[in-house]
């Protein structure tokens, strides 16, 4: 929808906003890792030396293994190589945020948009809500729901994506809020368009660089949630392999084991390091096509 | 800041309060499943069940449930723990300072290195101390709580000894007696110094892994919003009539970034709340986390409410707290509501 | 009027080039400007929004040079040294020897201080050991020769407190209280109502005039300028495009640019910018200098 005169959706093409992110260095690093990360992660199978030792069962002749070859990392106590169950807790983890932003994302913009446009008593209420999600410290409002669910994927998920929308819906809200007022809205209004045309095709496009770049920091924030939530013991549960148990697990045997949670640990920081590299980038990217 | 705008504060508080607790009701109550059978396991009878739920209200319709609860709420009761079998609020009261004590030393702890990094990155922006600055703050936001924790006691606990890795005091050190349930507090309060040393030595490294990663969002904050400050007219002016560099920094230009930068770090605060029960698992440390933790496994229903309830009312009171403080180091507000 | 063409002037720029951005893609700004201001002369540069004409006073004062994105060459001489690349002499002669009036005064004084904080600050830069109490005391000194009413209680004040008038009393007030050799006036008072504006303005002139403070005046304004100024530069595009004294200037325009200014000034003088086209390839044309009005090249034998 470009009719003459309505100044809508960002320029198409963009060779300023990539030749920002180009240009910085930390940007290109954050790609790099995220990109060697998700290849490693969906090849899997075929990248990790020992993609059996996923299961409960490793090398019983190499238990608690320090790192040398071919343990690159070391292995855990049961003989698992650590390199090899970092990747597969890689894949989990990047699945699990994607499911979580799949979700959350949609709910949290829908939520933002009608109340931002609509205002009003829709506005007090979904934006009361809202509040009361943001009041409670994350990690806490994720255990809590955790606390009446059995300790699954699935469950992990949902408990992440349930506090995980009101920052979707907050941010959204403010660009409508500030949107909504300006003319090409009225003017969309004044022709007739219906609601859900201003709200996905004039309002939206112009929520597009925030929500991307709040998503790509999030994948990484997601990770480090779930992860939180694992090393607790609320997520996850053992044998699949996952980060913050390996961590936790791994806890157990400092320091003579320091390899068992130390490299898990450092995976963590550096995929969302990666992310949030990348995130920053996007941010100054998007601010200097504008 | 007057009395009135407190109170609105205060009531505005307590309209997310009374939100929290339904909401924390509602996942108690509408998770599929009984919830008494689920605080019960599979091997009770069907009596003790049956039992259970009539204590509970369970049978009764949801609102009238909520009102029981708001009913007990306001009396100052939380239900009964069936993990410890004791009032909610007497094992929250043994826990819950443990974990504030750690709570508030990290804010101090994030504060006091977050600024400084926050203010040397603006000052010397674009130049080596501002990547330096922006890497370390980069790294800290990007760590969850639980791998500082790991990485600090490996490498300081155990690699290279210097800071104890767990508990709050030494075997050796008398626990002083119970006055507030802060270590710092009572063990002043017992007059015991080496006792206070020791706690606070205690203190350093699971303080510092819960405070990094507010530490590194307090320094990102103060640097953008020092960058921003920098470009108004009165840092012009500043320079212009030959004010010190360095004072600009430490002086002219933080005070008005640190009006918007100390709004955000109530959340942090909240954040840290939370994060404290992973740095509580690394560290062995005797607060609410455990608890937590094992309420949620046990499914002990009226344990998980009434911790979150508590957590959620700190956080209130903290974000109140901040908005007092923003008050008064802005003049604007504070003489607006001086007239007023 | 104080002319004197034998002292050196306190202020000498010549041949003054800046360019912003990266080393490789930088935009240059002012194409080889020159200019010089006397003690206790009141010099102007006119030009519009743009021109180059602030970017000049705050070159002149070091302020920009810092940044690594600006790039100036030439030469910039003040009060016996070279500031053409900034550095630690200019800046100690900063709030001291030389001292800025900014536009909107409200803005330009920090929010967060009460003035006498900021006063303070302001003395420190010209007694570096002076006490709280006698910083105090002179600054209400310097309040009350601004024709402040209560100076202690406009210390006690915050800028957003005070009107935009008394703001810059204030500003003056600071601005001279270290007795500079030369203040630079950028705009000063453009964004205050034209009566208040006209009152400081004739404040800034009598006070200025009795210590023989010397007075580079920017502005857009000819009509202030007119009243203000001993000498007036025109600067189009960072270039200069015309020099004399006030009255040669506004009596015998003689660059197709300045006719177009002085065309423009509409009939109350007020703030905002003159109506004159965009752009004309005359505009283009070669600087003019008037004779005697104190061009250094005219004096060589």
């Amino acid at each position: 929808m470009s009719e003459p005169g309505s100044p809508v959706v960002a320029r198409r093409g963009g060779s300023r906003a990539v030749a920002a992110f180009v240009g910085n260095p930390l940007s290109v690093l954050g790609l790099v890792i995220v990109v060697v990360i998700v290849l490693l992660a969906v090849f899997a199978d075929f990248v990790t030396p020992f993609p059996d030792h996923v299961g409960p069962i490793g090398d019983f002749a190499a238990m608690s293994a320090a790192p040398a070859s071919p343990y690159v990392l070391g292995t855990d106590a049961m003989g698992r190589d650590l390199f090899t169950r970092i990747i597969y807790g890689y894949r989990l983890s990047l699945i699990m945020a994607v499911v979580v932003l799949a979700i959350a994302t949609p709910v949290g913009v829908i939520v933002g948009l009608v109340a931002g446009y609509k205002g009003g008593w829709t506005d007090y209420i979904l934006m009361r809500i809202t509040d009361v999600f943001l009041a409670v410290p994350p990690l806490v409002l994720a255990m809590a729901i955790m606390g009446f669910l059995e300790p699954t994927l699935m469950n992990g998920m949902l408990a992440i994506t349930a506090m995980w929308w009101p920052w979707y819906a907050r941010l959204v809200y403010n660009v409508t809020r500030a949107e909504a007022q300006e003319g090409y809205v009225l003017a969309a209004e004044t022709v007739g368009a219906s609601t859900l045309h201003i709200l996905f095709r004039e309002i939206l496009p112009n929520c597009w660089p925030s929500i991307l770049t709040k998503m790509t920091l999030d994948v990484g924030f997601v990770i480090l949630m779930a992860s939180s939530l694992s090393f607790l013991g609320l997520g996850v549960q053992p044998p699949t392999p996952d980060l913050g148990s390996m961590v936790a697990e791994g806890a157990k045997y400092m320091p003579d084991g320091w390899w068992l949670s130390l490299w898990p640990a450092l995976a963590i920081l550096l995929v969302v390091l990666g992310f949030n590299l990348v995130g920053d980038g996007l941010r100054e990217a998007f601010e200097a096509e504008n | 800041m007057n009395w009135t705008s407190i109170g609105k504060r205060l009531g505005a508080a307590l309209v997310v309060m009374i939100g929290i607790s339904m909401l924390i009701f509602a996942i108690a109550r509408v998770m599929p499943g009984d919830p008494a059978r689920i605080a019960l396991g599979p091997n009770a009878s069907a009596e003790q069940v049956a039992a259970l739920r009539a204590e509970r209200h369970l049978d009764a319709p949801l609102p009238v449930q909520y009102f029981e609860f708001l009913k007990a709420l306001s009396r100052g009761d939380l239900g009964k723990s069936l993990y410890t079998n004791r009032p909610v609020t007497t094992d929250i009261a043994q826990f819950l300072p443990a974990t504030l004590e750690l709570c508030i030393v990290s804010a101090i702890v994030m504060v006091l290195l977050g600024l400084p990094i926050g203010i040397l990155s603006a000052h010397f922006r674009g130049r080596m101390p501002d990547h330096l600055g922006r890497l370390v703050a980069l790294i800290a936001v990007c760590t969850p709580a639980f791998v500082w924790g790991v990485i600090l006691q490996l490498f300081f606990g155990y690699f290279w000894p210097i800071f104890p890795i767990e508990g709050q005091l030494m075997q050796s050190t008398p626990v002083p007696p119970h006055v507030t349930g802060f270590l710092l507090v009572d063990t002043l309060v017992a007059g015991n110094g080496a006792a206070f040393l020791d706690a606070l030595y205690h203190l350093v490294l699971p303080a510092t892994a819960l405070a990094m990663s507010g530490l590194g969002q307090c320094a990102r904050l103060t640097r953008s919003n020092m960058i921003e400050v920098y470009d108004k007219p009165y840092v012009e002016m500043e320079r212009a009539y030959g004010f010190r560099p360095f004072r600009i920094a430490t002086r002219y230009a933080f005070r008005p970034a640190f009006i918007p930068t100390l709004t955000i770090l109530g959340l942090e605060f909240a954040a840290m709340l939370g994060n404290a029960f992973l740095v509580e698992k690394v560290f062995g440390w005797p607060g609410l986390s455990r608890y937590g933790v094992e309420v949620i496994i046990r499914k002990d229903l009226d344990a998980i409410v009434g911790t979150v309830l508590i957590i959620a009312a700190a956080f209130l009171i903290m974000n109140i707290l901040v908005d007092i403080l923003v008050g008064v180091v802005n003049p604007r507000i504070r003489l607006a509501a001086g007239r007023g | 009027m104080m002319l004197a063409p034998t002292a050196e002037p306190v202020l000498t720029i010549r041949d003054l080039r800046l360019a912003f951005g990266s080393r490789r893609n930088a935009t240059p700004v002012l194409h080889g400007i020159s200019l010089h201001v006397r003690t206790g002369e009141k010099v102007a540069l006119v030009g519009e929004s743009g021109s180059g004409k602030s970017v000049t006073a705050r070159l002149a004062m070091g302020l920009l040079q810092e940044s690594p994105r600006t790039h100036a060459t030439g030469s910039i001489r003040f009060d016996g040294i070279e500031a053409i690349s900034g550095g630690r002499e200019i800046a100690r002669r900063r709030g001291n020897r030389v001292a800025m009036i900014f536009q909107d005064p409200t803005s330009a004084l920090n929010p967060t201080f009460r003035i006498r904080g900021q006063f303070r600050d302001v003395l420190r830069s010209g007694d570096r050991g002076i006490r709280d109490d006698e910083a105090d005391r002179r600054a209400e000194a310097a309040l009350a020769e601004v024709s402040i009413p209560d100076p202690k209680r406009a210390l006690d004040s915050y800028a957003f407190q005070l009107s935009g008038g008394m703001n810059q009393r204030v500003m003056i007030a600071m601005a001279l209280a270290n007795r500079p050799a030369l203040l630079m006036a950028d705009e000063p008072g453009t964004a205050l109502d034209v009566t208040v504006q006209a009152q400081t303005l004739g404040l800034m002139h009598e006070l200025t005039e009795r210590r023989g403070t010397a007075v580079l005046l920017i502005s857009h304004n000819l009509g202030v300028v007119r009243e203000f100024a001993d000498r007036v530069y025109v600067i189009y595009r960072g270039r200069m495009v015309e020099h004399g004294t006030t009255a040669q200037l506004f009596h015998d325009p003689r660059h197709p640019y300045t006719r177009a200014l002085l065309a423009a000034i509409p009939k109350i003088s007020g703030g905002g910018l003159p109506d004159l086209p965009e752009r004309s390839p005359d505009f283009d044309q070669p600087m003019v200098v008037h004779e005697g009005c104190g061009e250094p090249a005219e004096r060589r034998p």
